[in-house]
């Protein structure tokens, strides 16, 4: 009996049962708490706003892409439908401001040459090892597939980028960090990007950090996920056919077996 | 198979084949005159389910290969070229994604209906171990797909997986090693092992349609189980599969594609992680290294053992312990309706696998940590005490007399005075 409640005992200290497991780590795999915002493009029907595309990418361009690289999107893609919809010309405008390292020609040099539409964005360093050097050890991420690589989404880019503050009283700091509510963590490598009023806006909208910052986020989700509005759209022409197609699937399906119930409603033995 | 032939070559070109290879007697006697239970529910239309979303899977699967580039270099980008720049990529990609999440939720689904009704006692013991290999080859088939993205979770779940072989060190010094450095192809993660991964997930694909024809081989000897458990006694119990089931198997697959497409179209990222979306890092380990949702049971069980190569055990065991449910549930009868006792446990065991799920998903430690210890205690107590005592002690309810009884109540054998269907049939049918 005393060796069954030892080994009942052992059993259940095998189970390591937690102490002060009460007070729960808010840090278990969470990061803060991200506030939704209310976007365009939200599913089902949403769709991009061009115009704030257009503002979206002014502000990568100006402020972003000085650190960060975006070498999945080329300049194309901006006229491309479901985007922010760039004139042909706008866009050989915006490519040939970037200079491009071409080559080698034929005598077999590299060569330097305005961009064309067909050219990926340009990536503000060579290496990553350059973009670490210029940045104090830290690696400023390619912003191609941001808006999908962190939880939040877009919700999280805005939160980020309005999300500097001065840190709390008690909270360590270390040297040449910032003090941001949405990272995780609260310490980030990157000084705040935003100022009211840095670029200026020509389609009557304000200025401010809020708008930047939920600008550019758009702009991001469309970078990220540059064929969501076609995706929405073949996605509701297929609800709406299987949808139909269930009902229709139902009702043939209540005549067949109508068949079976009538035979047992009349079998004569 | 188990049942006479009912087929009359009506053309001459049918004669022909019937004389030579008789395919279209094959395709008329086991798909559509086949004698199917008159009282499959809808819980029974997930075999069929399973068998377009195989097929689903391996044509967005073939496509996807013709612009997949699998080298440590290319991978990620290749994808992302796929959504971009392939015509259609987007739709391919993400439905081969979501495509695998939707064949997951169906195998449960169906392996949990076996459960249910004792699908896997005699005569049916083979299609069921067929069925296990067939979950087994799945998850295999999928961890290698997942791995393809070349993301970091991609990276990290290679690198824990792979690790667990080196395990085997405990046993003999050097051999989980030396294993673990032959899988890799070097000594550590790289463009070797993600080459090897493709060409092993292209491969078994084909593998798993091969022993899904073996399950259907399987299934077409004994027949189809019913909700009753209770054996087919005459032909009134049963009904052509064709048009019955078809229809019943068509309409549900409609409804289980509407999830499908719902997924697929408006939240294609919602089961998966955003980390995946970062490219592998082999210097840069993600904070929380956790695998598709459909793994998270297992995963759970694995963390639960704090020793390496049992933990690996208890992983391996979690789908092995399936393998012998035939014999270690010792009921008389098979469906779990008639089972007042251990009804409750099995409803307890599918709660317990959501909750290890969820614990999958969380730390190891704290409360997530004793919870997944308990749970894993349940999983494998359920299979390996419960399943053998309650047979023995339990007391079950009346079966039915026969299939057709237990549709159209006692009176069935006396048609004249059934009462009108209309009443019955769609309670029978709602309780799916």
């Amino acid at each position: 009996m005393m060796s069954a409640v030892r080994t009942a005992a052992a059993f259940v200290l095998a189970l390591s049962i937690p102490s002060l497991a009460l007070a729960e780590e808010p840090g278990n795999g969470h990061g803060p708490v991200i506030k939704a915002q209310d976007w365009s493009f939200a599913p089902p029907f949403g769709r991009f706003d061009k115009a704030q595309l257009q503002r979206g990418y002014r502000v990568y361009k100006e402020i972003c892409a000085n650190c960060h690289s975006m070498r999945l999107l080329s300049y194309r893609n901006l006229g491309e439908s479901g985007g922010p919809g760039f004139s042909p010309k706008a866009i050989e405008i915006l490519a040939a401001q970037a200079q491009v390292t071409d080559g080698p020609n034929d005598k077999g040099e590299m060569f330097e040459r305005p961009g064309r539409p067909s050219d990926h964005f340009r990536s503000p360093y060579a290496n990553d090892q350059a973009a670490r050097v210029v940045n104090n050890g830290a690696l400023p991420p390619d912003l191609s597939v941001m808006a999908k690589a962190r939880p939040g989404g877009p919700d999280y880019i805005y939160a980020l980028l309005t999300g500097y503050a001065k840190p709390p009283a008690e909270f360590h700091m270390t040297q040449g960090m910032q003090y941001n509510k949405a990272f995780p963590g609260h310490q980030i490598a990157m000084p705040n990007p935003l100022v009211d009023g840095v670029i200026p806006y020509t389609d009557g909208t304000k200025p401010t950090v809020d708008n930047y910052a939920r600008d550019v986020s758009a702009f991001l989700m469309w970078t990220a996920e540059p064929k969501l509005e076609e995706r929405y759209k073949v996605g509701a022409r297929i609800m709406i056919f299987l949808i139909v197609f269930a009902g229709i699937m139902y009702f043939s399906k209540r005549a067949v077996w109508a068949r079976l119930h009538r035979r047992d409603g009349t079998h004569q033995a | 198979m188990s049942h006479p032939s009912t087929y009359t070559p009506s053309t001459g070109i049918e004669r022909w084949f019937d004389a030579r290879m008789p395919i279209p007697r094959m395709m008329h006697d086991q798909f559509l005159v086949f004698p199917t239970p008159r009282n499959l529910n809808y819980w029974w239309t997930f075999g069929g389910i399973l068998t377009f979303m195989l097929a689903v899977q391996m044509v967005t699967g073939i496509v996807l290969a013709m612009h997949y580039v699998p080298t440590a270099d290319g991978a990620f980008d290749s994808v992302e070229k796929i959504m971009r720049d392939v015509n259609w990529g987007w739709l391919l990609r993400y439905a081969h994604a979501v495509g695998a999440s939707m064949f997951f939720l169906a195998v449960y689904i169906h392996t949990f209906r076996g459960l249910y009704y004792g699908s896997y006692k005699a005569p049916r013991e083979i299609l069921w171990i067929l069925g296990v290999l067939i979950l087994l080859l799945m998850i295999a088939t999928a961890f290698m797909g997942y791995s393809l993205v070349w993301g970091q979770m991609s990276f990290w779940a290679v690198t824990v997986i792979t690790n667990l072989f080196s395990s085997l060190d405990a046993l003999i010094p050097g051999l989980g090693t030396s294993l673990v450095e032959w899988i890799w192809g070097g000594f550590s993660v790289g463009g070797p092992t993600l080459n090897r991964l493709y060409a092993l997930h292209y491969l078994l694909p084909f593998v798993i349609a091969g022993v899904v024809i073996l399950h259907i081989w399987a299934l077409h000897v004994p027949g189809n189980n019913n909700p009753t458990g209770v054996d087919v006694k005459s032909a009134k119990d049963t009904i052509p599969f064709h048009p019955y089931y078809t229809i019943k198997d068509g309409f549900a697959l409609v409804l289980f594609l509407i999830l499908f497409a719902g997924l697929l179209f408006y939240a294609p990222n919602f089961l998966g992680h955003p980390d995946n979306y970062i490219p592998a890092n082999p210097l840069q380990t993600p904070p929380h290294i956790v695998p598709e949702w459909y793994f998270l049971p297992f995963y759970a069980i694995l963390r639960a053992i704090p020793n390496k190569l049992f933990g690996v055990i208890g992983l391996i065991g979690g789908i092995g312990v399936l393998f012998f449910v035939p014999w270690l549930d010792t009921s008389r009868i098979r469906s779990t309706s008639y089972r007042p006792i251990y009804k409750w446990f099995f409803w307890l065991f599918v709660v317990n696998c959501l909750a290890l799920g969820y614990l999958g998903s969380q730390a190891p430690d704290g409360w997530y940590l004793f919870f997944g210890r308990v749970c894993t205690i349940y999983y494998f107590g359920f299979f390996l005490v419960l399943m053998p005592i309650l047979g023995f002690i339990e007391r079950p309810k009346k079966l039915p007399g026969s299939i057709t009884q237990s549709v159209l109540g006692p009176q069935g054998s006396h048609p004249a005075e059934a009462p009108p269907h209309v009443a019955q049939e769609p309670a029978r049918e709602g309780a799916a």
